[in-house]
């Protein structure tokens, strides 16, 4: 017979994830069921009166063609800001990892745009690009290119890619770096001295180790993408120009708390919801397996 | 929670201590004003209220400003829904449908000052700027706090250097439309630029104009409103702007006030924008400039009257009535010459009552700032029509956004004037369709 290490039962393990419990609670389960709750209602905005409208809010939303414009270019959005953040951060750990002298230091600017809030770095690329009087509008004005995202629609979805990509770097940055430092020496060591090439060493080696890595990020990303760019949306472009930038996240803040539409928003809230869950199962389900941890 | 356990607490020491309370008892009446003003509109602010609360010793206003117009409106709103909302809230002219629609939110201004017993003269008033807030049989909902409205700002230097003559006032977009060329000729990169594109070039280009932007008399008659703003003259001017984007005569900027930094730094030559942007222009333009009336199309109507923006003071359901004369108290002080003369001459807000008009005359400001009577002339000269009091339109801030998006397309080059009027007046009135089941 096998021989199994148990605990005893009792209260206290119990007790020891109760916070944990509370906060899932306090913090997720009950605004998500309000939120599911009140997408199948449609309320006035000071909630004087609430007719129970069954699915009419979800009909409204998928029977709108600019509704589903979004999704498109959620999808364009979130892919472009992972793969630049992810790829540029990578990069840099690779770099920064051989760099001997001053690491620190390196280390250190590369880190610090994380500690800027995302309405801020929306703030600091506009004031860069601001088509009159941003500097490096200025010099491209200057090199024959005439750059005006207020009415472009790829410059203007370039811009907050960017921006948005320019945040995160740091939080990959940070996460890669650390991955890289956990690969022994040894095999690497041991795949130079059989003939393998800088690149061939990242392929075969460096890069099918730090997966674990790469795989927890891209599912942080992701999510980033989709929530966490807010705030930049917000001061770059405001959705603009006409929908180019109107990701899914920022249209449940339009309808909600510009335009007082409550039950659409929270119909909208629902169905960001279970993309996301959906999403983060298929990474865990078909991506995971590739992973080597 | 802090606020029930002192009032216990305070009740309890009323109660415990009996005659020797009575001072505190008299304490004042206090009354909350919820604002969206920051900066030196927060600070003229401010100061009004300070102005007020020295005059009397009755009540005392609190002033509690909370973000944007936007966060304003969704931060009474959510206080309304807690039960912990202000006296005043200050709401800007597109969040009016909503407001009158919440029956039990709010209090209208003329019951609060019937109530009251103090003297209210309704007629007192500029009807082009109370008649955005009055009911159809003439009873006011909300006081008019900051109005302004739309003309035209002219660069004379950037006339002159173009070998135009910088007196010319253009009063058509026919006579404008020479100037941009003009300007274009000489090597002017920014002709022509504009702030609210929505607000300036379709709201009140239709008042202007004497055609309808909605059916029910632009909504002021019922909630089953349709939007009509894709009729042959919206159609036309759009179409017009949009080549003149295209010839690089007319710059878009953006869909808020942008333009304003680029008029005022001499980037832009001629400028269409609030009349309250004249403070703006005045301390920063390193150049002479004129503002002239917002120019039209020769048509049957035009010109009409321009409608304003701005914000209005809403006073919210659920509290004693004590507290609601205060209020009336503080309104009356608000609307009293002096204070309205003062507010309009600082801000380039209009007066709100005929009084204050007569009083800044009488002060000379007018003589001295040629062009700060252009917006109340604009807006007085013809008593206005169903077309032209003003919009009374449900979800009105996102049909704004939904023209916002129409229009860039139409300057990117992407759509036809027509098409995008049309699919904004589709989408538009999916809108009011939705607001008038919310609301019913």
């Amino acid at each position: 017979m096998e021989k199994r290490v148990t605990f005893g039962g009792g209260v206290l393990p119990y007790l020891l994830v109760l916070p944990q419990m509370i906060i899932t609670a306090v913090f997720f389960l009950w605004p998500a069921s309000q939120a599911v709750y009140q997408s199948v209602q449609l309320p006035d905005p000071f909630g004087l009166s609430t007719t129970f409208v069954w699915l009419d809010n979800f009909k409204f939303l998928l029977s709108d063609r600019y509704y589903l414009e979004s999704f498109q270019t959620t999808a364009v959005f979130s892919v472009a800001v992972t793969v630049l953040s992810m790829g540029l951060a990578l990069l840099f750990a690779v770099m920064a990892d051989g760099v001997i002298r001053g690491a620190s230091t390196h280390k250190t600017l590369l880190i610090w745009p994380y500690a800027v809030a995302p309405a801020i770095a929306g703030v600091v690329w506009l004031f860069l690009f601001n088509p009159s009087i941003g500097v490096v509008a200025f010099y491209l004005k200057y090199a024959g290119y005439h750059w005006n995202h207020v009415l472009n629609a790829n410059e203007a979805m370039l811009l907050v890619v960017v921006a948005a990509a320019w945040k995160q770097i740091s939080y990959n940055f940070l996460f890669f770096l650390a991955g890289l430092q956990a690969i022994p020496r040894s095999l690497i060591e041991a795949a130079a001295i059989d003939g393998a090439g800088g690149w061939h060493r990242f392929r075969t080696i460096t890069f099918p180790l730090l997966s674990p890595t790469t795989f927890f990020l891209l599912v942080v990303n992701i999510v980033y993408a989709f929530f966490d760019t807010f705030g930049i949306i917000h001061t770059v472009t405001a959705g603009g120009p006409e929908r180019a930038t109107m990701i899914l996240v920022y249209k449940v803040y339009a309808d909600g708390f510009v335009g007082q539409d409550l039950g659409s928003s929270a119909a909208q809230s629902v169905i960001l919801m279970v993309i996301v869950a959906a999403l983060t199962v298929v990474q865990f389900r078909f991506i995971e397996r590739r992973v080597h941890y | 929670m802090l606020i029930k356990r002192k009032l216990v607490v305070f009740a309890a020491a009323v109660l415990l201590a009996g005659p020797l309370m009575v001072s505190m008892a008299e304490a004042k009446t206090q009354i909350q004003w919820w604002h969206a003003f920051t900066g030196r509109l927060g600070d003229l602010l401010a100061q009004q209220v300070a102005d007020y609360n020295a005059s009397q010793s009755e009540y005392e206003v609190v002033a509690v400003n909370k973000g944007n117009y936007s966060e304003t409106l969704n931060a009474g709103i959510a206080a309304f829904r807690a039960k912990q909302h202000p006296h005043i809230l200050q709401v800007f002219e597109v969040g009016t449908a909503t407001m009158m629609s919440a029956k039990g939110a709010i209090k209208p201004v003329y019951e609060v000052m019937a109530a009251s017993g103090k003297p209210f003269d309704p007629s007192g008033y500029l009807a082009a700027v109370a008649g955005y807030y009055t009911t159809t049989d003439g009873k006011m909902l909300s006081l008019p706090y900051n109005s302004s409205t739309p003309v035209l700002y002219i660069n004379k230097d950037a006339l002159k250097s173009a070998g135009l003559d910088a007196n010319s006032r253009p009063k058509t977009w026919a006579q404008v439309e020479k100037i941009l060329k003009a300007l274009k000729a000489s090597g002017h990169a920014c002709p022509l630029t504009t702030a609210w594109q929505s607000w300036i070039h379709l709201e009140n280009f239709s008042a202007y104009h004497n055609a309808p932007f909605a059916s029910k008399a632009n909504g002021f008659a019922g909630t089953d409103t349709e939007l009509t703003f894709n009729g042959p003259l919206q159609v036309k001017h759009i179409d017009t702007l949009g080549q003149w984007a295209k010839d690089g005569l007319f710059i878009y900027s953006g869909r808020r006030n942008e333009g304003g930094a680029r008029f005022r730094s001499g980037e832009c030559a001629l400028f269409t924008e609030s009349s309250a942007g004249y403070a703006g222009v005045k301390k920063e333009a390193k150049f002479s400039f004129a503002i002239v009336n917002l120019p039209y199309w020769e048509s049957a109507g035009a010109p009409q009257n321009t409608i304003i923006g701005g914000a209005s003071l809403w006073v919210m359901a659920g509290k004693d009535n004590a507290e609601y004369k205060a209020v009336a108290d503080f309104m009356n002080f608000l609307s009293s010459p002096k204070i309205q003369a003062r507010w309009h001459q600082d801000t380039g807000y209009m007066p709100i009552t005929m009084a204050a008009y007569e009083h800044t005359k009488k002060q000379g400001f007018y003589d001295q700032n040629p062009g700060t009577d252009i917006a109340i002339i604009q807006m007085t000269a013809k008593a206005p029509t169903d077309n032209s009091k003003g919009l009374r339109l449900g979800s009105f801030d996102q049909i704004r956004g939904i023209i916002d998006e129409e229009l860039e397309g139409v300057w990117a080059g992407n759509k036809s004037a027509k098409v995008a009027l049309d699919s904004a007046v589709e989408r538009g009135n999916k809108l009011l369709r939705r607001f008038e089941q919310a609301t019913r």
